[in-house]
């Protein structure tokens, strides 16, 4: 099979995806705080190159509205959003899962105001992660692209709506080597459209979205919580695939240099790619330290993320976002949660950074690793929660 | 026996049409009216106002009160022009 190999920005990469997708509907709202993603897809409507029926919406609310319609009445839907966008679409985003209805959604992790900001942090997807969506963090463009022609796999076996992001600028408006499969072998590889039920069967008429009480409410949300776990053996089955057909395989996280690792750090997005950097270097000096990159944080995979994490001595969790309770960010709690599980329960703690755009440089992460050297050495930690690089 | 999670049909689908009259929303009532038929005249005038469509009605004669569907709401009582519909408390009425 011949990849062709380009330039491409992380837009762009996720763009390509959605044109050899080729959904039956997308419905967006393609301005700021949107990144160009869906503004590249429409070109590719105008020019014929996709079946799809565009529908530009007055707001993200109603773009994600009118793909909850789409979807329901049985079409491959997929959108795109970043920050206010995604938040506008909150609402909306319980009801497609509700609804259990597969779309995806490319979105482009930018900070939520106030104050006004279009720069990369988590807090924006980090906000929706209860709402019942697949979450799946990209390091790169190529993870981007790879990501979400899987994501639309996942969701249709499942019947749950995902999302894939990328970091704002860093990636979404970076260009960088991209490999792009054959049209076909997406097609092939995506399979035919799964629905859970059909709005438009004459035939066997169904109503969605009646008023569901105290009666029938909680059974509906158990479903969906059988769903999500459900989830974590399609990431698993679609990652597999994805490597034997095309090389790269993917799971719920990315181990790097862990094997015999003493201290790891965990990160998502563009950051793991910077760590692997200081891991490297570090490495060099005869340092036992690792990255634990999170791929998948909705399923999450806490069974694994234990088993993988319990035996080393110390580790950083760096959080885009922060959760505002006074007490650290929300990876920090999910991860450290995970782990107290396990009876040996490494030391976890906890850096903020990043937010707004705010760079993380190299030296940064070098220096959490020697907090983690120093705080694995005297089994004591001084501070849990930390924030890097924010001027005091 | 109401259906667990596990065998209802997931995303809320509802597959059984006209379901909702298996749903009888009479219990919220409070108060129930009662016709005094040697009052009535027919005129019908409760039939139209009535919002939940409770009032039986044949050959254009008031025939009574579907009481599984009347929430009590009274708007019938106020509105009848001869005082023929009196609302009783569902508790002294038990």
């Amino acid at each position: 099979m011949e990849k062709m190999i380009v330039a491409k920005t992380g837009n762009e990469a996720m763009a390509e995806a959605m044109r050899q997708i080729n959904p039956d509907v997308v419905a967006a709202y393609p301005i700021t705080p949107a990144t160009e993603v869906v503004q590249i897809f429409s070109s590719f409507v105008a020019d014929g190159r996709v079946d799809t029926e565009f529908v530009p919406a007055e707001s993200e609310h109603s773009a994600l509205s009118a793909c909850v319609g789409a979807a329901a009445a049985g079409g491959r839907v997929m959108t795109s959003t970043a920050s206010q966008g995604l938040a506008l679409m909150h609402e909306v985003l319980f009801i497609a899962a509700g609804l259990r209805l597969p779309i995806v959604i490319c979105e482009v992790n930018r900070s939520l105001s106030g104050p006004i900001n279009i720069h990369c942090d988590h807090s924006d997807t980090m906000a929706s992660r209860d709402s019942g969506w697949i979450q799946i963090y990209s390091e790169d463009s190529q993870e981007a692209y790879d990501n979400t022609i899987q994501a639309m796999k996942i969701a249709e076996k499942v019947f749950l709506p995902a999302i894939v992001s990328v970091d704002a600028f860093i990636i979404s408006h970076s260009m960088e080597r991209l490999e792009i499969l054959p049209d076909e072998e997406v097609q092939a590889f995506i399979g035919e459209h799964r629905k859970p039920y059909d709005l438009l069967d004459v035939d066997n008429p169904i109503t969605l979205g009646g008023l569901d009480l105290q009666d029938y409410f909680f059974e509906h949300k158990r479903q969906e919580i059988e769903a999500m776990k459900e989830a974590k053996a399609a990431v698993i089955e679609v990652g597999k695939e994805f490597g034997e057909k095309f090389g790269t395989s993917y799971g719920f996280f990315e181990e790097y240099r862990m094997e015999d690792a003493d201290l790891a750090i965990i990160a998502l997005g563009s950051t793991a790619g910077t760590t692997k950097v200081v891991v490297n270097a570090l490495r060099e000096k005869g340092m036992k330290v690792g990255l634990f990159k999170i791929r998948v944080f909705r399923p999450l995979a806490s069974e694994e993320i234990k088993k993988s994490l319990e035996h080393m001595k110390a580790i950083a969790i760096l959080d885009r976002a922060d959760g505002m309770s006074s007490f650290g960010g929300p990876v920090f709690h999910e991860i450290r949660s995970c782990l107290y599980e396990s009876e040996k329960r490494p030391i976890v703690t906890n850096y903020i950074y990043g937010l707004g755009g705010r760079d993380i440089f190299p030296e940064e992460i070098e220096s959490v690793y020697k907090d983690l050297e120093k705080v694995a050495e005297k089994g004591e930690v001084k501070n849990l929660i930390n924030y890097l690089g924010v001027r005091e | 026996m109401k259906k667990g999670w596990k065998e209802l049909p997931i995303g809320t689908q509802i597959i059984k049409p006209g379901s909702s009259e298996d749903f009888k929303t009479g219990d919220w009532r409070i108060e129930k009216p009662i016709i005094d038929f040697d009052k009535c005249i027919h005129c019908l005038i409760c039939w139209i106002y009535c919002p939940d469509s409770s009032i039986y009605v044949n050959d254009n004669k008031v025939t009574g009160i579907n009481y599984d569907f009347c929430k009590g709401c009274a708007i019938c009582a106020e509105e009848c022009p001869k005082d023929a519909i009196t609302m009783q408390s569902e508790v002294e009425s038990e």
